[in-house]
C-alpha cells in the first residue's frame, strides 16, 4: 500500500494570535511551529497501514523552507520520504491553488491512498483534502475515525452529527482524519537518527511543470483580520451560601438573559 | 436564475436540519438586497411533501432532486447532481450549512466548479458588488473578512450563528430530472443516536472537564437533559477516557456557539476557549478563583461543582414546574 500524507506546518495551538501591521496577516515572529494535529493523525494512520499491509509512506507538504522541520518529524515517526514544495508565494494561495499544486506533485508519485487532515488548524478551511481528490479524479471520504482495507477497497467509519456513517470506496482514494482515529506515536531517538538519512526532495512550482495559469488566481482573499468580539466583563456571583449563589445564577439566566 | 441565490438543504429522513432554515433566512436577506430569486434545492428520496415547507422560510422556487440513490448522503452522487444544476442555472451565490455534510459537500463542489468558498461563515455583507464573508480562523482566535471573487460565490454558514426568519409565502415545488452520473462511493450503513441533542446545534451546552474527576458525568447529563441541551467535554476529559471524542469542544474538537454554555471544572485553556468563546452567554463553575475561564465567562461561580450543580438542577426543576 503506497500512502501519501498531506502535511502542513502550522503555529502551535497554544500560540497567541497577533495581527500584523498590514491588517491582513498575522505576526508569526516568535511562534512555535508544529505539524497540524490532524495531519499527525494522518501520519500515524499511514504508518499503521504500512505495518499491516506493507508499502511506503511519503509526506508531501507545500510551504516555506522551515516546513522541512515538520517533514523531518514525520520521517522520525517512521515515514519513508518527504517532498517539500517550497514556494514563497504559498501564503497568498487559496485552498484551490494549494490543492492544484499538491495534485500536480502527487501525480509524480505512484499511490494507493492519500491521507489528509480534515482541516488545518491555522485557517480552518476544511477544503484542501476534498479539492486535491477532485483534481486527481479520485473519491474522498472525510472525518474518518476508523478504516479497514480489504483487497482493493477501503471501508471507512466517518463521524457525522450524532453518530457515524460507514462508507466504502475503491482504492485509490483520499480520506481525511478525525480525532479518535488513533493516538499518534512520538518520534523515538533511533527514529530521529534514522530520519536524518531519509530523503527529502525539495521542489519548486516550476519543477512540477506548473505555471501561474494552471495554479489559477486566488478566488478568496483576506481583506481584513480582526480580533474576535470582546466579551463584556464577567460577573462573579456572590452569596452567603452555595444555595443562594445557585439560585441567583438560575434567576439571572431565566429572568434577565432568558436563556433557560 | 443567473443572478439568484441557491441554498442546498440538508435533511435526514425527511426532517430538515436547523441550519437549512438558517441558510434560507440568510439567502432571503441576500436576495432582498440583490433583488433576485431564492431557490432551495432538496435532495433525497420521496421528499416532495416535506420540501414544500421551505416556502415558509423564503424560498421562491423549491427544486426537488428525488431519487432512491440520494436517500443517504454520499459525496459523489450529491456533488454530481448539484454541480449539474449549478452549471445549468448559474446562480450568483450558493449557501450551505457548514455541518459535517455541508463541509464535505461544499469543499468538493467548490473544486468541481472552480468557485470561491468561505467555510464556516458567521456573517455576510456586500460592499458595493463585493461579497464579503466573515469567518473565524485559528480556532476563532481571529476573524477574517474574506472577499469572494468568481462564480458562484459559495458560503458554508456555521450552524447556530445566523437567525431563522419565517415569512408568509409558499414557494413553487418543481421536480428536476436527476442524473446521478458516475459514482464510486458506496453507503454501507449509519449508526445514529437521534435521542441526543447534537452538540453543534444545541441551544444550550453543559460541559465537564478534568474537574469532574471521574467518568461519572451524571450531574452534567441531568442538567443538560432538563434544559434540553447537549453534553460537551474538554480534551482532558476525553483523554481520560471519560467521554467520547465526539463530545470534545475546542480547537481540535467541535466549535459550538449556543445561547448558553456552562463550563464545569474546566480551566479555560486557549484551545478550549477556541471552541466555545462565540457562545452568547458563558457560565463557569470552578473552585479556583484564578482559573482563566472566569475571564471569559459572563457569570462565574467559585465553588465545588459537586456542591453547586445539584443546587442548580434543583432550581431549574422549580422553574420547569
Ligand atoms: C494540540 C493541542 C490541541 C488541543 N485541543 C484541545 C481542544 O480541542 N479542547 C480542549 O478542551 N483542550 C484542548 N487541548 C488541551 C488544553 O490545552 C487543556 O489541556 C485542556 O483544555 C484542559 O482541560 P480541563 O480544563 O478539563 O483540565 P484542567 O486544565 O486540568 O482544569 C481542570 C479544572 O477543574 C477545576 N476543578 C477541579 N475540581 C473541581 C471541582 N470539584 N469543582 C470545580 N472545579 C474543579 C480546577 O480548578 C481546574 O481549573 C489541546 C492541547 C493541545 C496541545
Ligand atoms: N500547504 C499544504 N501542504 C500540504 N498539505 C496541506 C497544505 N494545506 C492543507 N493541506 C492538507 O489539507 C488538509 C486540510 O487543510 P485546509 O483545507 O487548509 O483546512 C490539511 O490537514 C493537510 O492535510
Amino acid at each position: 500500500m503506497e500512502s501519501i500524507v498531506l502535511l502542513k506546518q502550522v503555529p502551535a495551538t497554544e500560540s497567541l494570535v497577533r495581527i500584523a501591521a498590514d491588517g491582513i496577516s498575522l505576526n508569526k515572529d516568535d511562534v512555535k511551529w508544529i505539524i497540524n494535529p490532524y495531519d499527525e493523525f494522518a501520519v500515524e494512520e499511514a504508518l499503521r497501514i504500512k505495518e499491516a499491509h506493507g508499502g511506503s509512506v511519503t509526506i508531501v507538504s507545500l510551504g516555506p523552507e522551515k516546513a522541512v522541520e515538520a517533514i523531518r518529524t514525520a520521517l522520525a515517526m517512521g515515514a519513508d520520504k518527504g517532498v517539500l514544495i517550497n514556494d514563497s508565494a504559498a501564503e497568498r494561495y487559496d485552498s484551490l491553488n494549494i490543492a492544484r499544486i499538491l495534485a500536480a506533485a502527487i501525480k509524480e508519485v505512484p499511490f494507493d491512498l492519500i491521507i489528509a487532515g480534515q482541516r488545518a488548524v491555522d485557517n480552518d478551511n476544511f477544503q484542501v483534502g476534498a479539492a486535491t481528490a477532485e483534481f486527481l479524479s479520485i473519491p474522498h471520504i472525510s472525518m474518518v475515525i476508523k478504516q479497514e482495507i480489504i483487497d482493493s477497497k477501503i471501508r471507512c467509519h466517518k463521524t457525522v452529527e450524532g453518530g457515524t456513517v460507514e462508507i466504502e470506496a475503491p482504492i485509490p482514494v483520499l480520506f481525511t482524519t478525525q480525532r479518535g482515529l488513533n493516538e499518534p506515536r512520538y518520534a523515538s531517538l533511533p527514529g530521529i537518527m534514522k530520519a536524518k538519512k531519509k530523503p527529502i526532495d525539495i521542489k519548486t512550482i516550476a519543477d512540477l511543470g506548473l505555471d501561474a495559469d494552471q495554479i489559477g488566481k486566488p478566488l478568496t482573499r483576506i481583506i481584513a483580520l480582526k480580533p474576535p468580539p470582546e466579551r463584556k466583563a464577567g460577573i462573579m456571583i456572590e452569596g452567603e451560601s452555595a444555595q443562594t449563589k445557585a439560585a441567583e445564577l438560575v434567576r439571572i439566566l431565566h429572568e434577565e438573559e432568558k436563556v433557560i | 436564475m443567473s443572478q439568484g441565490v441557491l441554498t442546498i438543504s440538508e435533511q435526514l429522513e425527511g426532517n430538515f436540519r436547523k441550519v437549512t432554515y438558517e441558510a434560507l433566512s440568510e439567502g432571503r436577506r441576500i436576495t432582498d438586497h440583490l433583488d433576485c430569486d431564492l431557490v432551495a434545492m432538496v435532495l433525497g428520496s420521496e421528499i416532495e411533501d416535506v420540501a414544500k415547507e421551505l416556502g415558509h422560510y423564503g424560498a421562491d422556487r423549491i427544486i426537488v432532486a428525488d431519487n432512491p440513490q440520494l436517500y443517504n448522503y454520499t459525496t459523489d452522487a450529491y456533488t454530481n447532481v448539484i454541480a449539474d444544476f449549478i452549471t445549468k442555472e448559474t446562480p450568483n451565490v450558493v449557501i450551505l450549512g457548514a455541518s459535517t455534510q455541508g463541509k464535505d459537500l461544499s469543499a468538493r463542489l467548490a473544486a468541481r466548479l472552480n468557485a470561491p468558498l468561505a467555510m464556516d461563515s458567521l456573517a455576510v455583507r456586500f460592499d458595493e458588488d463585493n461579497l464579503i464573508a466573515t469567518r473565524p480562523m485559528h480556532g476563532g482566535k481571529v476573524m477574517a473578512d474574506v472577499v469572494l471573487e468568481g462564480k458562484p460565490k459559495m458560503l458554508a454558514i456555521r450552524p447556530n450563528a445566523m437567525p431563522i426568519i419565517k415569512v408568509e409565502g409558499t414557494g413553487s415545488v418543481e421536480k428536476m430530472d436527476v442524473d446521478i452520473g458516475t459514482t464510486s462511493l458506496k453507503f454501507i450503513e449509519k449508526h445514529l443516536d437521534t435521542s441526543k441533542v447534537e452538540l453543534t446545534e444545541a441551544d444550550i451546552v453543559i460541559s465537564g472537564g478534568r474537574g469532574m474527576g471521574c467518568p461519572d458525568f451524571s450531574l452534567i447529563e441531568e442538567l443538560a437533559q432538563l434544559v434540553e441541551g447537549a453534553v460537551g467535554a474538554s480534551r482532558s476529559a476525553v483523554d481520560e477516557g471519560w467521554r467520547s471524542s465526539s463530545d470534545q469542544v475546542g480547537q481540535t474538537g467541535k466549535v459550538v456557539s449556543p445561547n448558553l454554555y456552562v463550563a464545569c471544572g474546566i480551566s479555560g485553556a486557549i484551545q478550549h476557549l477556541a471552541g466555545m468563546s462565540s457562545s452568547k452567554i458563558i457560565v463557569a463553575i470552578n473552585q479556583d478563583a484564578d482559573a482563566p475561564i472566569f475571564s471569559r465567562a459572563d457569570y462565574g461561580i467559585e465553588g465545588d461543582l459537586f456542591e453547586i450543580l445539584p443546587l442548580i438542577i434543583e432550581e431549574v426543576r422549580k422553574l420547569n414546574k
